[in-house]
């Protein structure tokens, strides 16, 4: 995290101000004088997403209500060359939505209306800047919901999680935004009207909706999102398993999935995790276990005691040392009350965390919680971890303090140690957060030189110019050129070849 | 090697889907020995293998371990290879209910038309690291170089499985099909022809029994559903076999991907019903212009499977701005146009 903002020099102010003052003036011919905000006070909410520790001014920010609106701005901005920031309500953890201080943020909060809901194809189409829970809560009534449910499903918009191809708990069993969205509309950086995907279930052609969900603001500006709904299950009840060492959770994990089960959730909290939750939720979380999991199934009453059977039978044989089933719904949500509010949790102990968000082989987990453990005490600091266990997706967050620099320094180099180990474990630095511009170094990492130069050609197809979200995702050789000097490739040390005791 | 001369490659397989979509053409490049399945963990849900791995050892190999392919893709005969399969993208009876093969590619190496090797993805399932490229490869009939190596999503084989038979006409099965979509159903598969209805349900036992008792219907013995439903996954049932008298009478085989809440196609032919209305296939003489105006009018679009002159066609075309970014892709993957020119579309 290297949240640091030079000072400009005195000509790139003045160089900006006439660039702010050519850009207003051409946006002012087509958009009303509030949709525009240029002062600073009035650009500053928007100089960053969720991970604000790095922060920049926009140029300009830009509210349209109207497609008419977007269009005619992203034709002059095309024209002048200015790059393209969307946003939708800010949530998203990696800088993706980060301002260009040289570009407009377009924030299609206005986008807000839930066009249909079609519950007869469980379908919903949605501007983009809809609130993900809001789609639950109009399908609702249908008996139906939008299965995708990040933590910060209250806020987040559609656009947003579609932008980031965002997870949540029950994606094991439910899919990732991907698996859930069937259409998307938009445009061009150019202002040309495309659509990906279809309310048919495929399109002719290469299958570009596969592309543009998880692109982050890259390739197209979405506008309006149809998603599936799902019906919902009638019952859901959790399994809460302690066990008295982190390698018999982990192996438990792959027990439950070897034996042909899909839980609904399937989340691992540690030992230290679980003290911060409890602490702050009181659910009666087991203090003395060295891991927890929670283990949902839902669906019919019948398929669920089915389900829960076979689940406390592996986790039992698996060794756990303690297993409880919720009793009924208000138990249920006291069980997930702490995994729900870890982050809010970890952030009473501690003046910042940094969270992560590497995924694993599932195997590994065991290997991964021992790495960090031991990780923790090279660097020094404090960290508690909070796993979608049933994914692999792990988000170990990081206590530290911003204000003490050198804190800061041992704290990104633990975090970019957590995602090579990742790396070389046969996974991936980012699961559902995306790159933005926090995982940019650790991309190097994860891909070759002819593997990146493939990403920018993608870019390129979809947006000749680059004017859209400029800089993020993937990092250029230069940078990736620097990050080498301090680092290895892949995991793997120069002359690998030689034996090493 | 093909790029310094220039050549053309026609990357093949098995050649089971040699005859869907346009004519392959080019100096074969056979993959057949780039075989082997490469790791599969049963606990991970996840198998790696070569693309000349066939497919049906992969799907034995995962049976033996209580998992399968879900999205079930139609292998038209003995020989595909898992390449293919990805190339492809099709998928089979349960693509409505359980996602699409794309949905199930985790990882793709690719071969691009530079010679570099490139890994996209990998073998976890939550994974945004840069663009998805591997799932972009799902279907793309190897028009942006060829797929070395696959990682897929399994998962485990359900516990129960109830064929239900409904004697319905189209429109009472086509209402029915929607009714159920919004429902917490064990819905595994649908397909209507000839005036019955057949729904494949698949769960947890309790979940099936349930579903049985509210649906209704007549069971169709499990030793004749299995192997009925693998007649239409693989287009063996007696629907989908074009003889060459029938070819030659201008007969065609076509596809239509409508939205499912499509009512009823007035098209003149015969017709078989997947996909709880999404995937209509329909045995037809009639124009291409026709079957694509209906399927453009419902929302969708509509593939010329088999036919003896392909010439309007093979698939159906994405809108301009659409087949712009399809070059720009070309172009940058295969710049010198050297894999499978002309399979997807003539210009690509």
């Amino acid at each position: 995290m290297n949240a640091t903002r030079q000072n400009p020099l005195p000509e790139e102010r003045l160089q900006r101000a006439r660039r702010q003052a050519e850009v207003v003036g051409a946006l002012a011919r087509v958009l009303p004088s509030q949709a525009i905000l240029s002062r600073h006070e009035d650009t500053a909410p928007y100089e960053c997403d969720g991970l604000t520790a790095y922060r920049e001014s926009p140029l300009v920010v830009v509210l349209p209500e109207t497609e008419v609106q977007l269009v005619a701005l992203l034709e002059i901005c095309h024209a002048l060359g200015v790059p393209i920031v969307a946003r939708g309500a800010g949530t998203g953890l990696s800088g993706g939505a980060l301002p260009h201080r040289f570009g407009v943020s377009l924030s299609l909060a206005k986008f807000n209306k839930i066009l249909k809901i079609d519950a007869l194809a469980a379908t919903a189409t949605v501007q983009c800047g809809v609130r993900n829970l809001a789609i639950s809560e109009a399908a609702a009534p249908y008996g139906l919901y939008y299965a995708p449910d990040p933590s910060s499903q209250i806020a987040c918009t559609i656009g947003g999680n579609v932008a980031e191809n965002s997870g949540g708990v029950h994606c094991l069993k439910y899919g990732l935004t991907l698996h859930n969205v069937l259409r998307v509309r938009g445009y061009t950086a150019a202002g040309e009207a495309v659509e990906f995907g279809s309310e048919a279930l495929d399109v002719p052609g290469l299958d570009l909706l596969a592309v543009v969900v998880g692109s982050e603001g890259m390739l197209a500006v979405m506008t309006e999102i149809t998603v599936k709904l799902t019906p919902k299950p009638q019952l859901a009840r959790c399994i809460m398993a302690s066990f008295s060492d982190v390698e018999s959770a982990g192996a438990a994990v792959a027990d439950v999935i070897a034996r042909g089960i899909i839980p609904a959730g399937l989340e691992l909290m540690d030992k230290a995790m679980t003290a911060v939750a409890e602490n702050y939720v009181h659910a009666g979380y087991d203090l003395a276990a060295a891991a927890i999991l929670l283990c949902e199934s839902d669906g019919t009453p019948e398929e669920v005691d089915e389900e829960i059977a076979r689940m406390t039978a592996v986790l039992e044989q698996s060794g756990a040392s303690r297993v409880e089933v919720s009793r009924d719904e208000a138990q249920r949500l006291k069980f997930w009350s702490g995994r729900k509010n870890a982050f809010a949790a970890s952030g009473g102990i501690s003046p910042d965390y940094m969270c992560m968000d590497s995924t694993i082989p599932r195997k590994r987990l065991a290997e991964m919680l021992r790495s960090i453990e031991t990780m923790a005490q090279r660097y020094a600091l404090r960290c508690v971890n909070v796993f979608h266990a049933g994914d692999g997706n792990l988000h170990p967050l990081i206590l530290f303090d911003a204000n003490d620099p050198e804190e800061l320094r041992r704290c990104e180099l633990f975090g970019a140690d957590i995602l090579e180990t990742s790396v070389r474990l046969g996974g991936t630095v980012t699961g559902e957060h995306g790159v933005g511009v926090e995982k940019l170094n650790s991309m190097c990492v994860q891909f070759s030189p002819a593997e990146r130069e493939s990403f920018f050609g993608v870019k390129r197809a979809f947006d000749p110019q680059g004017s859209l979200n400029p800089g993020k995702v993937i990092p250029t050789l230069q940078r990736c050129a620097e990050y080498g000097k301090m680092h290895v490739h892949r995991g793997m040390l120069p002359f690998a070849e030689l034996p090493r005791f | 090697m093909a790029a310094s001369r220039r050549a053309t490659l026609d990357i093949r397989g098995g050649g089971t889907k040699a005859f869907y979509g346009e004519a392959p053409s080019g100096e074969p490049l056979d993959l057949m020995r780039l075989a082997g399945i490469s790791s599969y963990e049963p606990s991970e849900l996840v198998v790696t293998a070569r693309a000349g791995t066939p497919l049906a050892e992969l799907e034995a190999a995962i049976a033996a371990r209580g998992q399968c392919l879900p999205c079930e893709p139609p292998r038209f005969a003995p020989g595909g290879t898992i390449g293919g399969m990805v190339a492809a993208g099709l998928s089979g009876p349960a693509r409505a209910s359980m996602g699409s093969l794309r949905d199930f590619v985790m990882g793709v190496s690719l071969l691009n038309g530079r010679g570099e090797l490139l890994c996209f993805g990998g073998q976890v399932m939550k994974n945004v690291a840069g663009y998805d490229v591997s799932r972009l490869l799902a279907g793309s009939w190897g028009v942006l170089g060829v797929i070395c190596e696959v990682s897929l999503k399994v998962v485990p084989v359900a516990r129960a499985t109830a064929t239900l038979c409904f004697d319905w006409d189209e429109s009472q099965a086509l209402r029915q099909l929607y009714g159920w979509a919004a429902q917490a159903l064990p819905l595994r598969a649908s397909c209507w022809h000839q005036g019955q209805l057949r729904l494949r349900l698949e769960g947890a036992e309790s979940a099936v029994r349930a579903a049985h008792r509210k649906l209704g219907g007549t069971v169709l013995a499990p030793e004749v559903a299995a192997p009925w439903w693998d007649s239409v996954r693989d287009q063996q049932h007696e629907f989908f076999r074009l003889g060459d008298a029938d070819l030659a009478s201008g007969e065609c085989l076509w596809r239509l991907s409508v939205p499912a809440v499509t009512p009823e196609l007035d098209l003149p032919g015969r017709r078989l019903i997947e996909w709880g209305g999404a995937q209509r296939w329909w045995r037809s003489a009639a124009p291409a212009s026709q079957l694509r105006l209906a399927a453009a009018g419902a929302g969708g679009h509509a593939t010329l499977v088999r036919a003896a002159d392909k010439s309007p066609g093979a698939f159906s075309r994405p809108s301009e701005a659409l087949m712009q970014i399809h070059r720009r892709l070309k172009q940058s993957f295969d710049p010198e146009r050297i894999f499978n020119p002309g399979r997807l579309y003539a210009d690509l």
